[in-house]
């Protein structure tokens, strides 16, 4: 009697992205394995100001927090717009991408997607200047992650030259 | 309708006789036959008439080839797409009308299935399930004197004796959610049954018992809307359905235009359908109060919203709450499909679907889905419709605030937590000076608390500043306190405090990544204010020892969550040392509180480290929540979190155990077949005798442990309830000699409180009734408590 109609069983919030991380240690068959079990999403897209506790209060609407991570720029390590949030099931982190990826906090539409598992190292921007590697090449001006990006800051004239 | 089939076309070969590839196709149709039918009906350049007349003659094409399949699809989905019921049975229909051997096999696959989701407790699907056979009637599927007997049937469960109430309860519930469809036939063609069948009803529900009631209202008062009981309102449509003549004219029905061809064809009969017998682990639907917040009223412009007695307002309702039912997962598409109801156009659809969500939100015991989905969902809503839903949410939540002073107090938690988290999203925009009102009375009354909660979870999910920011100068009584430390021993202002100079002594100790063993040597060193000498190694209960150890490492740790965290994680065997005693735990509890007491958020966060890392139990939480000096923060939302989060963590734990008492049960049992079956292998049979002692060691000790987890989970909710006990008694002790009346807003806090232990947690407190009756809620209590325990009673009943 329990047929499933795969038409009405539709589930994409939970689906895992098309991103895979380059670092990780094993083959794709393995990152994908550990992908569709884990219990950890990777948030991006947050202020450098958000803090802990608010991320906390946002992602426990979906479930009870493991831990979370705040990732850091690998040189100045403070916080560099992205963190790791891992729920004690799994049940409770396919809340979270059903329900709180794609709202806001701190006023910015966050991002959630899943992560094979934190390990240390992590943690740190993978971007040439310390913090993330979109912080590198984005050419908008964005306050609450440090202002242009990293490239853009080195061709942007300063503001005395041109002013006469 | 386009042709689907893709047949590959033959392959001749030079030489060769042409083959046919066959093997990938059946899997390919079948999957096409499911997309087809699930989708007909959605949006389409074809109507929808055009579209089922198509469909059907392609599945009477494929019947020779995949009547097996297509039977099993249009069973699931009467059974999953309640909300499509018209579409499918109209579908079915026209199919009985060119196959007539087909109608009758569905019919008998429909009753087959109906018998599984009952005897598999799945009462909502047997519902849809009743409808839609009910439904073929009007598609000459089914004979209406067939159906008449079905629901004669199931009207005779009413004569039961000793059942429980809410099994007579859903029979009825079915017969009457089937008359908006098919009363209209039924009276034509058996209006002296039908007559009968209704009289039966009304007398049921005269007679049935209704004490449940108060404890699922959303509200306490009757204006502007009465919160009434499921029943009782679906009732009072079906008479005025009756009192119409049956005239229904919102339901679509696509059967209507192939009248011509449906009235050829010949209908069945459906069998003799007796209701299964009660069983004793049957778990009937709880009873229901239909949340009702909106009237004719309220919509400014354009169509009327139905009254509240209409038959429209329970057609509309239902299939709502079906749509969010099915599409519930994905947010996107189930704000698409609220919003293209079919005949939006002749509803105030913004209304009913605000209305509906809050219904849901707002539902007691729990709400059928997750709380933050009903956030999304209505975000969601409000990008789809960004100039209409806001404002209907903007007014919503306006009367909502309005009437607070009478919401359950579950309730009001629930529309803080959604409020705040609205707001995150809108960059905290609202009208507060429109609740100035709120200002004008003393704060623990429910709109400045309400206010107040909100604003400080607002400031959650931002910071303070923010909060002090986005609300008027006059609103800043209900501002949060600014979430920082306050350490007792933080400059030479302390120098008196007896603690002081061991603060600076463990602070440096810490600093020095000192071990556990040195700073413990360096506190035996506190005097104890409970002792006049050290009679012992120091080790019985030191509150000073505990104050400045605590206070000093919080104090460095108080940067962030992962610091504090990280701090407990390092000290742990301190901490469980200092707090090895009942008194113990409740000190460090009290201590944690004075320190954090402006960030009740980091409070929640470390009470739920210390429980899992057991350097407190459960109980000890409990009962420094109840305590004295607690007892100025008893009506804040965050002291309920905690307590809740408490409990939660003691049943999973429970969970957690009895499932691996099962799980070595299991293995238990695979081991012994396995040795049964392996024959008279002498080595084998050692080696799993001695398997199977292990595997009986360890159920032994799982035992042991699930019974001594049971026994602190039943501790736990007995010290509860004994709290609340006592506290109410005292207070209306009080009231009755000073001839005060009883109902301040600490009370009505309060025992709103209780009932909420109740709800939240129904299922594990059922185990304990016994315990519970015979210990706690015995007959000497006063009856305004014991009224709670009774309505709980009653919900299962």
């Amino acid at each position: 009697m329990s047929v499933k109609l795969n038409a009405l069983n539709s589930d994409s919030y939970i689906d895992i992205s098309q991103y895979r991380d380059q670092h990780f240690k094993g083959n794709r068959y393995e990152q994908e394995k550990l992908l569709k079990q884990s219990n950890t999403l990777y948030v991006g897209n947050l202020s450098f100001y958000t803090t802990e506790e608010q991320v906390h209060e946002l992602f426990s609407k979906s479930g009870d927090v493991k831990r979370i991570i705040i990732g850091l720029d690998k040189i100045k390590k403070t916080a560099c717009g992205f963190c790791f949030v891992e729920y004690y099931t799994r049940a409770d982190a396919e809340h979270a991408m059903r329900f709180i990826n794609g709202t806001r906090l701190d006023d910015r539409i966050i991002r959630t997607d899943w992560d094979a598992g934190f390990k240390e190292g992590r943690q740190f921007g993978r971007g040439k200047s310390g913090g993330q590697v979109r912080d590198e090449y984005r050419q908008d001006y964005d306050p609450a992650r440090g202002g242009y990006g990293k490239l853009a800051q080195q061709h942007r004239p300063t503001e005395g030259r041109n002013s006469f | 309708m386009c042709s689907f089939f893709s047949r590959k076309k033959h392959v001749r070969l030079r030489g060769q006789a042409h083959k046919r590839r066959r093997t990938s196709e059946p899997i390919e149709i079948e999957d096409r036959l499911e997309s087809l039918i699930c989708r007909v009906g959605e949006k389409s350049t074809s109507s929808l008439e055009s579209n089922l007349e198509g469909l059907a003659g392609v599945l009477e094409a494929d019947l020779p080839n995949y009547k097996s399949k297509i039977l099993r699809i249009l069973c699931t989905v009467a059974r999953l797409l309640p909300e499509k019921l018209t579409v499918y049975t109209t579908l079915v229909g026209l199919l009985n009308a060119r196959n007539y051997n087909f109608g009758g096999e569905f019919v008998e696959a429909m009753i087959r299935q109906l018998k599984e989701t009952l005897k598999n407790n799945l009462y909502s699907e047997a519902v849809y399930l009743v409808r839609f056979l009910s439904d073929l009637v009007n598609c000459h599927v089914i004979a209406a004197p067939s159906m008449v007997a079905m629901f004669e049937n199931f009207v005779s469960v009413t004569q039961e004796e000793d059942v429980p109430q809410v099994r007579s309860d859903w029979f009825v519930y079915v017969v009457l959610s089937c008359l908006p469809w098919v009363g209209k036939e039924l009276y034509e063609k058996k209006d002296v049954e039908m007559d009968r069948l209704l009289s039966q009803i009304e007398g049921y529900l005269k007679r049935r018992v209704k004490t449940h009631v108060p404890m699922l209202q959303v509200w306490t008062a009757d204006k502007p809307h009465p919160q009434e009981e499921y029943l009782d309102c679906l009732w009072a449509q079906i008479q005025k359905l009756k009192k119409d003549r049956w005239q229904e004219r919102h339901i679509l029905r696509p059967y209507i235009a192939f009248d011509s061809v449906l009235c050829e064809a010949l209908q069945h009969n459906l069998p003799p359908f007796t209701p299964p017998g009660h069983m004793p682990d049957a778990q009937y639907p709880m009873p229901r109060v239909i949340f009702r917040m909106f009237d004719y009223t309220d919509a400014p412009e354009g169509p009327v919203m139905p009254g509240s007695h209409s038959v429209e307002r329970f057609v509309i309702e239902e299939n709502l709450h079906c749509i969010i039912k099915t599409h519930w997962k994905e947010r996107k598409t189930c704000a698409a499909q609220l919003l293209s109801y079919p005949g939006k156009n002749k509803i105030p659809l913004n209304y009913h679907i605000v209305e509906v969500i809050f219904g849901e939100l707002f539902q007691l015991p729990s709400p059928p889905h997750i709380d933050v989905m009903y956030t999304t969902l209505l975000i969601e809503l409000c990008k789809l419709q960004p100039g209409s839903l806001p404002q209907v949410l903007a007014q919503a939540t306006e009367m909502l605030y309005m009437r607070l002073d009478t919401m359950n107090t579950t309730c009001i938690d629930r529309l803080i937590n959604w409020f705040a988290h609205h707001l995150s999203n809108f960059q905290f925009r609202w009208s507060w000076d429109d609740w100035a009102d709120c200002l004008t009375v003393d704060l623990e009354k429910p709109k400045p608390k309400f206010v107040k909660e909100v604003l400080e979870k607002c400031m959650r999910l931002s910071y303070h500043q923010r909060i002090v920011d986005i609300v008027p100068p006059t609103f800043s009584a209900l501002i949060p306190a600014d979430p920082i430390f306050t350490y007792k021993y933080v400059d030479e202002s302390a120098s008196s405090l007896p603690g002081y100079p061991m603060s600076i002594t463990v602070s440096n100790a810490i600093k020095n990544r000192a071990s556990n063993e040195e700073i413990l040597t360096v506190l035996k060193e506190v005097p104890n204010p409970n002792q006049e000498d050290d009679d012992d190694e120091g080790e019985s209960f030191n509150p000073l020892k505990i104050d400045v150890f605590l206070q000093t490492l919080l104090n460095l740790a108080a940067k962030s969550f992962s610091h504090s965290f990280s701090a407990l994680g390092k000290f742990h065997e301190i901490l469980k040392t200092l707090a090895n005693s009942d008194e113990g735990k409740l000190h460090l509890l009290k201590v944690l509180y004075e320190v954090w007491r402006n960030h009740p958020q980091m409070i929640a966060v470390l009470v739920d480290k210390l429980i899992r890392t057991q350097v407190v139990d459960c109980a000890a939480v409990a009962n420094w929540l109840f305590s004295q000096d607690m007892a100025h923060e008893f009506t804040r939302l965050f002291i309920w979190e905690i307590l809740h989060s408490t409990i939660r963590k003691m049943n999973k734990h429970v969970q957690k155990i009895q499932k691996e008492l099962e799980e070595a049960k299991d293995k238990l049992e695979k081991q012994q077949h396995k040795r049964r079956d392996s024959g008279d292998d002498e080595d084998m049979d050692k080696n799993s005798e001695d398997e199977e002692g292990q595997l009986e060691e360890q159920i032994e000790r799982l035992q042991e442990k699930v019974e001594s987890a049971q026994s602190e989970q039943k501790n736990l909710f007995l010290v509860i309830f004994q709290r609340f006990i006592m506290l109410l008694t005292e207070h209306l002790v009080r009231c009755e000699t000073g001839s005060v009346d009883i109902s301040t807003p600490w009370y009505k806090n309060c025992i709103d409180r209780l009932q909420q232990i109740f709800l939240m947690h129904h299922a594990t407190i059922q185990q304990y009734m016994g315990t519970l009756e015979n210990l706690l809620f015995t007959a000497e209590l006063d009856h305004h408590i014991l009224a709670v325990y009774q309505q709980f009673c009653a919900l299962q009943l």
